[in-house]
């Protein structure tokens, strides 16, 4: 009896506190970024609010449904749902809807479903089915392989549908693998191609070649483990390589539009004539949101009451833009607040990660942690200017059916895999 | 180590974006300014501007109603283009080039399709307004000059420019500013403050109610009236009289220190500055480098004043005891220094007192006066310094701080002047020509006149000036308070009484005006001008200083015109009319009236240019008016000079 009591309190309570209060506090914003007029009818189901509030109430259902299946059920049946998820993502090429530039969203009735929000945690779950078998070697290279393909897959399908910010969630995988002991030298290779592509872009091919150059000698110097002549040798030439075809692939390759707004991340455009056209045209929306985010001051302008917000002049504000209503309405300390309760919620999962003793759960958390984080980053970044301008929701904060249950679904499932931690051997 | 690595990627991001909020929301966050917001509409309630009336009520300056056509080109709907273009009185290319422009601005906000429509257009118009979905009519406000002079005086009302904006951010976009004239010297009062209220806006400008209710609306001020010094009918009177001719006339009420009139010419109407034609006349205007309308020859104009600055060395002379008035001086035909002379008219032998000297106008005694007033301690370097200190207290040589919008200082050059030139030893006959006006003195109309002022007053000015009242303020002290010249009261009285003999039967006894004992003072100017880089002599200037009646004067005058030979030749007549004008109020002597609009002289002014040789002074035969424009100058005179009733 005593265990049975225990039963209900073997859910992780914080990590569901601090989902609800993103979820929340994300509808407030939600109401006060998409509301017209005075009188607001809270299920007015023509307006995002109203729907939102409805995906909200339906999320309960949901939460039971996920905390009442059978915590092996998952494992077992990673397999198949990753299928599906697949196949209704190459389904959408034949009746698929396309909603701006992208064929994301299979239209049902008066609902639209967006796939790609699903596809992440199916893949998240095949691919933590994959890493803990116990055939499998993560330093083999055969076995990488075949993890890389599980993760392509759905990668090529989404970017294939125009839609290059779910493109981006992929690479969080990386994160996980390297977790469960992907050699480190694939770590060196990613920072270096990102470290080399920005700096070649900034500066020029050929300063990052020196830096390049310096820093191998440097290397070679200072550090204990010493590297052969032969391959530093090998290893500049292949700088030199990335660095001019990184440049190369941005002249040629890159349509203008990712162009520009590469350019204006790294402040590559310095005739201020042209930049106060980009300011108008596609950067529009990164200045409004930035002069958004900057209006709130320390304490905000108060819910409901900033100029900007209640004058729509963040467009896409209630999806995308979303973290820019909070910047205005609820100033540095609300907008403080928002980024410390995410950060939170990822350490929570991956402390509960780690204490896994299943190696498929502890997968499966990482991808959930990795997942969100990606999501994160890459939302609030690109709202505040940091990265460049790149269209991904923020989890659990964004409006949208699709995206809040797919992440619904992406942290009970774990949330049901870690009350199960005790029944493991 | 490989279970840290997201684990601090994730603090490391949470640091990174609190940091950027930090930015962005503490440390860049400017206070909330509501005209830099784009998310707050600014509608500007524009107050009446001033009207402007002259010193006996007369109104000069008003307002008038214009309509601007204003398109929306995204609310435009297909339209009977032919009937809207004939509406409008513009050709379907017009249409399509302005429409384009329209919109390559903005589909969303209004832009100006077509300025200034005539009021029998608009009444057309209105009518059918409702056809024309996108196109709206505006209401703007622009002077209306119910008067065809002054336009020197009055100024004109412009559109601000970026550089004021910036300057003064008062203004907006599209915001009238004073640009000369009364206009822009009483600006602030005339334009009044404007209201203002703030409308909260969607991102595709539409109004969304009023921000905050209105709590920091505020409403418009009124422009102010005011009524300025100058007497309409004498500023027109003196128009006329300069027509054809060019240079400055200002009369002041020495009293005072008010203006009565300040003419320049050549003039232009200022009604061709407002409306549609504004731009086009302005730039019409400005191009004219060589007759130079926009130049306010009465302020701007810096001449060397000649004869009339002869009465300033008598008064220094009697205020430093240099000479008495009954010490006479012979004239020998000049006056020689050195190996030099300078010639003068004097019949040879002449023995000139200071009475004598004024009425003759004789070079000889004010070069013996100006080397006395030099040498008077030994050193001309202290005696040029006291001259100059004299002539300062006349208000030469320096802005009159008055309420005029444009201005020059002149020249009154002291010690420090020469510095350059004369680095060691310095004597009175190095600048010997200051004696007779000439050299290094400059003067404009306007310091010429308050000089005569102060003579006239017998040692004391008012600072010139154009306002005579604005509604429920009272004048500055600085136009109230009396200013007193560095010369006792009694030693005007043998200078007044010379000017007086100019009249009686010195240089301006042609000019005599009956029952009025006017004092005066003829200069003639040599001038030159470089053409071709080669220094030419020009017709001298004529030039003319008075101040009438003799006793409790109620008019001082200075007019200079340009290359008009001698001092009484032009602007003697000019003077002696405007005189008679201001205190009969009727005319006399027909004959200089007559004399005057029949000469014109355009033919002096077109020779520098002809690029051809020519002849100056006695060897110029003057050009006649034609006939026909004759005939109207004379139409015009009766319509000035018919009594008020």
């Amino acid at each position: 009896m005593v265990r049975d009591t225990n039963r209900h309190f073997k859910f992780d309570w914080i990590t569901i506190i601090l989902f609800f209060l993103l979820v929340g506090f994300g509808y407030l914003n939600i109401l006060s970024a998409s509301h017209t007029g005075n009188d607001i009818s809270y299920f007015d189901l023509t307006q995002p609010f109203g729907k939102q509030l409805i995906f909200i109430f339906l999320t309960f259902g949901l939460i039971v449904l996920l905390l009442a299946i059978d915590a092996k059920f998952y494992e077992r049946f990673s397999s198949i749902i990753y299928i599906i998820a697949m196949l209704s993502l190459v389904g959408l090429f034949v009746f698929g809807k396309n909603v701006n530039g992208a064929t994301s969203w299979y239209a049902i009735g008066g609902m639209t479903l967006q796939p790609s929000e699903f596809a992440k945690m199916a893949t998240a779950l095949a691919v933590a089915k994959y890493v803990s078998d116990l055939n499998t070697n993560i330093k083999s290279f055969k076995d990488q392989i075949q993890i890389f393909i599980i993760i392509i897959i759905p990668a090529i399908l989404v970017l294939l549908q125009n839609d290059t910010g779910s493109t981006l969630v992929y690479a969080s995988f990386f994160f996980v693998l390297y977790r469960e002991g992907l050699p480190k030298f694939y770590l060196a290779i990613g920072v270096a191609l990102i470290l080399i592509s920005i700096l070649s872009l900034k500066f020029g091919a050929i300063i990052t070649s020196i830096m390049a150059f310096i820093f191998l000698l440097a290397f070679h110097f200072l550090s204990k483990k010493k590297i052969r002549i032969f391959e530093s040798i090998l290893i500049f030439i292949a700088a030199i390589a990335i660095s001019f075809g990184v440049k190369f692939f941005y002249q040629s390759i890159l349509q203008p539009h990712q162009k520009d707004r590469i350019s204006l991340w790294l402040r590559l455009e310095k005739d201020p004539a042209k930049l106060e056209k980009m300011k108008q045209t596609f950067a529009y929306n990164l200045n409004e949101s930035e002069k958004a985010i900057s209006s709130g001051g320390v304490t905000g302008r108060g819910f409901m009451k900033g100029e900007r917000t209640t004058g729509k002049f963040v467009p896409e504000q209630h999806t995308d833009y979303i973290f820019s209503t909070v910047g205005e309405e609820w100033g540095f300390l609300g907008s403080s607040f928002v980024v410390i309760i995410f950060v939170l919620l990822l350490l929570r999962i991956l402390h509960l990660a780690e204490l896994q003793k299943s190696q498929f759960s502890r997968v499966y958390g990482y991808g959930v942690a990795s997942i969100i984080f990606i999501h994160f980053f890459i939302n609030i970044g690109m709202v505040m200017g940091i990265i460049p301008t790149i269209g991904i929701p923020l989890p659990l904060f964004s409006y949208g059916g699709s995206g809040l249950w797919a992440f619904t679904i992406l942290i009970f499932i774990f949330i049901k895999l870690d009350s199960n931690r005790i029944n493991e051997w | 180590m490989r279970q840290f690595l997201l684990f601090i990627t994730i603090i490391a991001v949470g640091v990174l974006f609190i940091s950027r909020l930090f930015y962005l929301q503490v440390y860049n966050s400017s206070t909330h300014n509501l005209f830099e917001d784009n998310a707050i509409r600014k509608v500007y309630d524009y107050p009446k501007r001033g009207f402007v009336y002259d010193r006996n009520g007369e109104l000069l300056v008003a307002n008038q109603p214009s309509y601007d056509v204003m398109v929306i080109p995204r609310e435009v709907e297909p339209l009977d283009t032919l009937e809207f273009c004939s509406l409008l009185k513009i050709d379907k290319e017009k249409f399509i080039k302005t429409y384009n422009k329209a919109r390559r601005y903005s589909p969303r906000l209004p832009s100006v399709f077509v300025s200034h429509l005539s009021k029998e257009d608009y009444a057309v118009l209105q009518e059918k307004m409702r056809k024309f979905r996108g196109f709206y009519i505006q209401k703007r406000s622009l002077r209306n000059y119910e008067t065809t002079i002054g336009a020197n005086v009055l100024g004109d009302i412009g559109e601000v420019n970026n550089r004021i904006i910036k300057r003064r951010p008062y203004y907006k976009m599209g915001d009238l500013i004073g640009k000369q004239g009364v206009e822009a010297s009483y600006e602030k009062t005339l334009r009044g403050v404007k209201g203002i209220k703030f409308i909260q806006k969607d991102r595709f400008n539409r109004n969304i109610g009023p921000y905050k209710n209105g709590e920091f609306d505020t409403i418009p001020e009124q422009g102010k009236d005011i009524t300025i010094t100058i007497d309409a009918q004498l500023q027109a009177y003196g128009e006329l009289l300069m027509k054809n001719k060019r240079g400055g006339v200002i009369a002041i009420e020495p009293s005072s220190g008010e203006i009565l009139a300040m003419v320049a010419a050549p003039t232009y109407d200022p009604n061709i500055l407002v409306g549609r034609d504004r731009s086009k006349n302005f730039t019409k205007l400005f191009n004219d480098s060589i007759a130079k309308p926009l130049f306010n020859r009465s302020l701007q104009g810096v001449y060397e004043p000649g004869s009339p600055f002869k009465l300033m060395n008598a008064l220094i002379a009697l205020q430093e005891g240099v000479m008495s008035p009954n010490e006479t001086v012979t004239c020998h035909g000049g006056y020689r220094y050195g190996n030099r002379i300078m010639k003068c008219h004097c019949n040879y032998g002449t023995r000139n007192d200071m009475i004598g000297g004024i009425q003759r106008s004789c070079n000889a005694y004010f070069a013996t006066t100006y080397r006395k007033i030099l040498d008077k301690n030994g050193s001309a370097s202290d005696g040029i310094n006291t001259w100059s200190k004299h002539a300062r207290s006349f208000g030469l040589g320096q802005f009159l701080n008055n309420d005029l919008f444009v201005g020059q200082k002149g020249r009154i050059p002291d010690r420090d002047y020469y510095k350059h030139i004369y680095p060691k030893t310095f004597y009175s006959t190095y600048t010997i020509s200051n004696a007779i006006g000439q050299g290094e003195v400059a003067t404009t109309p306007i310091q010429l006149a308050n000089m005569a002022a102060g003579i006239a007053n017998r040692g004391y000015y008012y600072t010139p000036h154009i306002i005579k009242h604005i509604e429920g303020e009272t004048l500055p002290e600085q136009f109230t308070k009396a200013k007193y010249t560095s010369i006792d009261k009694r030693h005007f009285e043998p200078v007044i009484e010379g000017m007086y003999q100019v009249y009686k039967k010195g240089t301006a006894a042609s000019l005599q005006v009956k029952d009025i004992d006017i004092c005066g003072k003829t200069g003639t100017v040599e001038n030159f001008v470089k053409i071709d880089s080669v220094k030419t002599q020009l017709t001298d200037h004529s030039i003319f200083l008075a101040f009438a009646p003799k006793e409790d004067p109620k008019i001082a005058i200075a007019v200079f015109v340009e290359n008009g030979y001698w001092g009484s030749r032009f602007a003697g007549k000019v003077a002696s009319l405007m005189i008679e004008k201001h205190i009969k109020g009727y005319i006399t002597r027909t004959d200089l009236e007559e004399w005057l609009l029949k000469h014109s002289l355009e033919n002096e002014y077109a020779k520098p240019y002809s690029g051809e040789p020519f002849r100056i002074n006695g060897g110029t035969t003057l050009q006649i008016v034609e006939e026909k424009e004759y005939f109207q100058l004379k139409k015009k005179l009766k319509t000035i000079n018919k009594p008020k009733s």
